[in-house]
C-alpha cells in the first residue's frame, strides 16, 4: 500500500482568471492502480470539482489523454508502479488545444481536421454478387489487408497530434492523427479516391508540415508507427502510387 | 431554453445509434445527441467478432444461427426476432464491408470467421466458424466505420449533449431535453420520433467490463416517465474478465483455442459442458467459474482462475481433439493483439508465455426498453406501440437474446436492429406531425439538476455508488436468493432516500459540471438497480443468466414469459407479462 501525491493543473472558467496547481495526497494506493483511478479518488473523496474526460478506462476509447509527468499518455493505461515511491505525479491537459476546464480541452479543431481528410471509404463499383445474385463482400487479399493494419488501430485520442511541435506552432496543420486516418484509406486497396486523398495531404497544411520530429510515435498509446505512416504518405504523394 | 426541431432524434452514438442515424437520415431530418464524442462509445471495446452465417470457411446456415440464439437465450428469445437477427446478419455484415470495414480475410480473400461460444453446426453439434472479425478489435472497427459513413453522409451531431428527460405533452411524445455539457445549458429538442441507443448499465455492479458512461440513462428516463422495462432480471456476467480490473478478455481467445484451468490444473469445463467445453454459452461458463471458486479451486486459493492461451497448451488440446490446426506466438500477437496488450498493461503478464488471471465480470443487459421487431417501444403484454419512441441496441429488449446473449450477437443486434429502427423512424416521421412543446417543457428535470447542484448534505455520491455496487454484486449477481434480493431492494430504497435528501456536491457551477452530471447518472443507476432487483426477486425460477439458489430449475410451465415492470406516478410498482414468441423451436433442456 502506497501514498501517492498528485499535482494537477486546475482551471475553472467560471471562477479563475488563469490556471493554477492543486496538490492532493492519497493513501492506501495499490501498485495496480492507474493514474485514472487516482484522479477518480481525488474527485470522489476530496474535490468533486476536478473535471476530466474518461469512459472505457481500458485504453480503447481515447477519452483520457493527458500530460502525465510531461508526456502524453492515456491516464487509464499508466500504472502508478511506473513511478518511484514518494514521487509526485504531475497531471496536466494536453497541449495545443484550448483548455475548457481542468483536464478537459476543446477537441473541436482536432475532429475538424479529421473530417477534412475524407475519412471514409470511397468505392463506386457495384458490389460483387454471388451465384444467387445476392451482394457479397469485396475480396481483399491477406497481404493487402495487412498493408494498412497498423493505422486501423487509431482511436483519435489526440496524444500524437498534441505532442507535435509543428502542431503547437500552427494549429492549422492537420496533425499526425489525421494523417494516420488518411493513411488507413490511402493504403486500403478497396479505396478509389487515392488521387483526391494525396492532393489533400499535399495541401499547405497537410503532410509537409511534418518535420519528422518524431514526438508522435512514442506518444501513441496504441503503438502505431505514426512517423512511419506519415513518411509513407509523403512517398505516396511523390510517386502518385499507393505502394 | 434554446429549442431545436428535427424529424428524428437519436440518443447515443454507438453502433446502434450510428447505424440507425445512417438510415433515418436518408429519409428525414435527423440529429444524433451523444453525451460522449461518438468514437468514445463503448461499442469500440467489443472485441471478438460479429456473428453472421456467411459460411466462408465451412458450411453454415442462418437457421442454425437462429436456433443457437434461441437456445443460448434459454428459450426466452422471441423466435421471430432471433430469425430476423440471423437472417439479416448476413446482409448487414456485407454492408459493413462495403462501408469499408477492414475485416480479416481468408486465403480466398473473403471475410474471415472464427469459432465462438454457443455457435454451432446444428447437425453435428460442433462449434462453427461464424464470427466475422477484424483482429480482436471488431467493435472498434465497426464504430469507426459507421462514424466515417455518418461523416460521408453529413449526419448532424450534437456532441457532448447529455439527454436527461423526455418531453411529453398530453401523453404524447414531443421531444427530449438535453444538457449541453460545455455550458451547462438545457436545450429542448422537438422531434416527431426518437430512438434511444444509450447502451447498458454495467456500473450497477462493482466489477464490470463496461465504461464509466454506461449508467442506463435511456432506460432510466423511460422508467421514470412510467414506461415499462422488460426482462431486467437477466443480466449477463461474462466469464473472462481480467483480474483484478474486470476488463473483458474476449471470448475469441477461447474461440482460437484458449482453455480455462483451475487451481488444480484441471480443464474443468469438461465437467460442466462435456460436448463443447470452454465454448459453452457465457452464463454456463460464468456459473462454472463461480462454482469452482466457491469450491476453493481458485489459483493458489485466490478469487480467480486461469485462461491459458499459450501455444503449447492450445496445441496440446487441439491435438487431443484430433484437429490439425496449430497456433504460434506470432499468431497470438497479431490475431489477439488487444488481448496481449491488456494482459501486459493491466495484469503484468504476457499471455503468450503465462496464463491470464480471470474472473466473471458484469457485462451485458439482455433486458431493457421493450420494443417490437421494428424498434418501436411497446407498453404492455399485447405489444401496444407507443407512437414516436423507439429503441435499439443494448438498451432495447426485442427480445433477441432472451435470458442470455451469445457472443458476437450484440454487434449484429446493433446493426440489424439499428437499421430496422432507423428505417422505421424515417417511414413514421414522413407522415407524422410534431407535437407542441408544453409551456413547462424541461422544467422538472431542470429543477432536479438544480437540486443536485445545490446539494449541501453530508453524503458524497461515491459513497452511495459503492454501497449500491457492492450490494448488487453480492445479492443480485451470478447467484441469487429471495433473502439477498429483498435485502438489496431495501438498501436501494434507503440509498435513493439519501440521494434525494442528503447529497453532498462540490461543484456548483454550470460549465462542464461532471459532479452534477455524474450524480444524475448515479440516480439513473439506482433506479435501474432497483428494477433489476425487483424483477429478479419476482421470477421464481432459474433461466439463462438468472440463477437462483432457492429455485434452481427452469420452470417453463409457469415462467416461459417476459417480465414487464413499470411504476406509476405514486411510485407503485406494477408487473405484467408478455408471451414468448415460439415459432419452431419447442423449449428443451439446455445442454452444452
Amino acid at each position: 500500500m502506497l501514498d501517492v501525491t498528485l499535482k494537477i493543473r486546475r482551471y475553472n472558467p467560471e471562477k479563475d482568471k488563469k490556471p493554477s496547481w492543486g496538490t492532493f495526497t492519497l493513501k492506501d494506493c495499490k501498485n495496480t492502480d492507474r493514474v485514472l483511478d487516482m484522479l477518480h479518488r481525488v474527485k470522489y473523496e476530496q474535490d468533486g470539482t476536478l473535471t476530466l474526460r474518461r469512459s472505457c478506462a481500458q485504453g480503447i476509447c481515447g477519452s483520457d489523454a493527458m500530460r502525465i509527468n510531461g508526456r502524453n499518455r492515456l491516464a487509464c493505461k499508466v500504472l502508478i508502479s511506473e513511478f518511484k515511491e514518494g514521487q509526485t505525479i504531475q497531471v496536466e491537459p494536453i497541449l495545443g488545444l484550448a483548455v475548457i476546464k481542468d483536464l478537459v480541452v476543446d477537441m473541436e479543431p482536432f475532429f475538424a481536421h479529421y473530417k477534412q481528410v475524407l475519412p471514409f471509404l470511397v468505392n463506386n463499383n457495384p458490389p460483387p454478387k454471388d451465384g444467387t445474385g445476392r451482394d457479397r463482400e469485396r475480396l481483399q487479399t491477406i497481404e493487402a489487408r495487412e498493408r494498412f493494419d497498423d493505422t486501423t488501430k487509431c482511436i483519435m485520442c489526440a496524444c500524437c497530434t498534441t505532442s507535435c511541435p509543428s502542431f503547437w506552432a500552427n494549429g492549422e496543420y492537420v496533425g499526425p492523427a489525421s494523417i494516420v486516418q488518411a493513411h488507413r484509406f490511402i493504403f486500403d486497396d478497396r479505396d478509389q479516391a487515392l488521387d483526391e486523398r494525396l492532393s489533400i495531404m499535399a495541401d499547405s497544411d497537410g503532410v509537409w508540415r511534418c518535420r519528422t520530429i518524431y514526438n508522435c510515435t512514442p506518444a501513441c498509446p496504441r503503438g502505431i508507427e505514426v512517423t512511419r505512416a506519415i513518411g509513407e504518405v509523403k512517398i505516396a504523394i511523390q510517386t502518385g502510387k499507393r505502394n | 431554453m434554446q429549442t431545436h426541431q428535427f424529424d428524428a432524434i437519436i440518443i447515443g452514438a454507438g453502433g446502434a445509434g450510428l447505424m440507425s442515424a445512417l438510415h433515418a437520415s436518408r429519409g428525414v431530418k435527423t440529429a444524433v445527441l451523444s453525451k460522449l464524442y461518438p468514437t468514445r462509445s463503448h461499442t469500440g471495446a467489443a472485441l471478438g467478432g460479429i456473428g453472421a452465417a456467411l459460411g466462408n470457411l465451412e458450411e453454415d446456415k442462418w437457421e442454425w444461427h437462429a436456433f443457437d440464439t434461441v437456445k443460448g437465450g434459454d428459450y426466452l428469445s422471441d423466435q421471430d426476432s432471433a430469425a430476423i437477427l440471423a437472417r439479416e446478419a448476413i446482409d448487414a455484415v456485407i454492408e459493413l464491408e462495403h462501408f469499408g470495414l477492414p475485416f480479416d480475410r481468408t486465403e480466398e480473400g473473403k471475410i474471415s470467421q472464427r469459432r465462438f461460444g454457443g455457435h454451432t453446426n446444428n447437425e453435428t453439434g460442433k462449434p462453427v466458424r461464424r464470427a466475422c472479425h477484424a483482429a480482436d478489435r471488431t467493435g472498434h472497427m465497426i464504430l469507426q466505420t459507421l462514424y466515417q459513413q455518418c461523416i460521408k453522409n453529413d449526419v448532424q451531431f450534437f456532441d457532448e449533449y447529455h439527454v436527461v428527460d423526455l418531453i411529453l405533452n398530453a401523453n404524447r411524445l414531443a421531444g427530449v431535453v438535453a444538457v449541453q455539457i460545455g455550458t451547462g445549458e438545457l436545450h429542448l429538442f422537438q422531434a416527431k420520433a426518437i430512438i434511444f441507443a444509450t447502451g447498458g448499465w454495467g456500473k450497477v455492479w462493482d466489477v464490470t467490463s463496461n465504461a464509466f458512461s454506461l449508467t442506463g440513462d435511456g432506460a432510466a428516463i423511460m422508467y421514470r416517465n412510467g414506461f415499462p422495462l422488460e426482462d431486467m432480471e437477466f443480466y449477463q456476467f461474462h466469464p473472462t474478465g481480467l483480474y483484478p480490473t474486470g476488463f473483458l478478455i474476449t471470448e475469441g481467445v477461447r474461440g482460437e483455442g484458449g482453455v480455462l484451468i483451475n487451481g488444480r490444473g484441471e480443464r474443468f469445463m469438461e465437467k460442466y459442458a462435456p460436448k463443447i467445453k470452454d465454448l459453452a454459452s457465457r452464463d454456463v461458463v460464468s456459473r462454472a467459474i463461480a462454482m469452482e471458486l466457491r469450491a476453493g479451486n481458485g489459483i493458489k486459493g485466490g478469487p480467480y482462475l486461469h485462461l491459458d492461451l499459450r501455444p503449447e497448451t492450445v496445441n496440446r488440446y487441439l491435438a487431443e481433439a484430433g484437429e490439425s490446426r496449430r497456433i504460434d506466438a506470432h499468431y497470438i500477437e497479431t490475431k489477439l493483439a488487444e488481448t496481449v496488450d491488456q494482459g501486459r498493461t493491466y495484469a503484468g503478464i504476457d499471455p503468450v508465455t503465462e496464463p491470464m488471471p480471470i474472473r466473471p465480470t458484469a457485462h451485458y443487459a439482455m433486458g431493457g426498453i421493450p420494443t417490437n421487431n421494428d424498434g418501436a417501444a411497446i407498453l404492455d403484454g399485447q405489444n401496444t406501440v407507443y407512437e414516436g419512441i423507439y429503441a435499439a441496441g443494448e438498451c432495447a429488449c426485442v427480445s433477441v437474446h432472451g435470458a442470455n446473449r451469445l457472443g458476437t450477437n450484440s454487434l449484429v443486434d446493433l446493426v440489424v436492429y439499428g437499421r430496422r429502427a432507423g428505417k422505421a423512424v424515417a417511414e413514421y416521421a414522413k407522415s407524422a406531425s410534431f407535437v407542441d412543446l408544453p409551456a413547462d417543457a424541461g422544467r422538472k428535470v431542470e429543477a432536479e439538476l438544480n437540486r443536485i447542484r445545490t446539494g449541501s448534505g453530508k453524503t458524497r455520491p461515491d459513497v452511495l455508488r459503492r454501497k449500491m455496487q457492492n450490494m448488487m454484486t453480492d445479492n443480485v449477481g451470478i447467484f441469487r436468493d429471495a433473502k439477498g434480493m429483498r435485502a438489496a431492494t431495501e438498501m436501494l430504497g434507503e440509498l435513493k432516500e439519501t440521494f434525494q435528501r442528503d447529497l453532498s456536491i462540490d461543484d456548483h457551477g454550470y460549465k462542464f459540471n461532471s459532479d452534477v452530471l455524474e450524480a444524475f447518472e448515479l440516480g439513473c443507476l439506482l433506479d435501474i438497480a432497483e428494477v433489476t432487483a425487483l424483477s429478479a426477486e419476482n421470477r421464481t425460477e432459474s433461466r439463462g443468466a438468472h440463477a437462483r439458489e432457492d429455485f434452481e430449475k427452469r420452470d417453463d410451465a409457469n415462467w416461459l414469459k417476459h417480465t414487464l415492470l413499470c411504476q406509476d406516478d405514486s411510485g407503485k410498482v406494477n408487473i405484467q407479462y408478455k408471451d414468448v414468441v415460439i415459432t419452431q423451436y419447442q423449449p428443451k433442456e439446455r445442454v452444452y
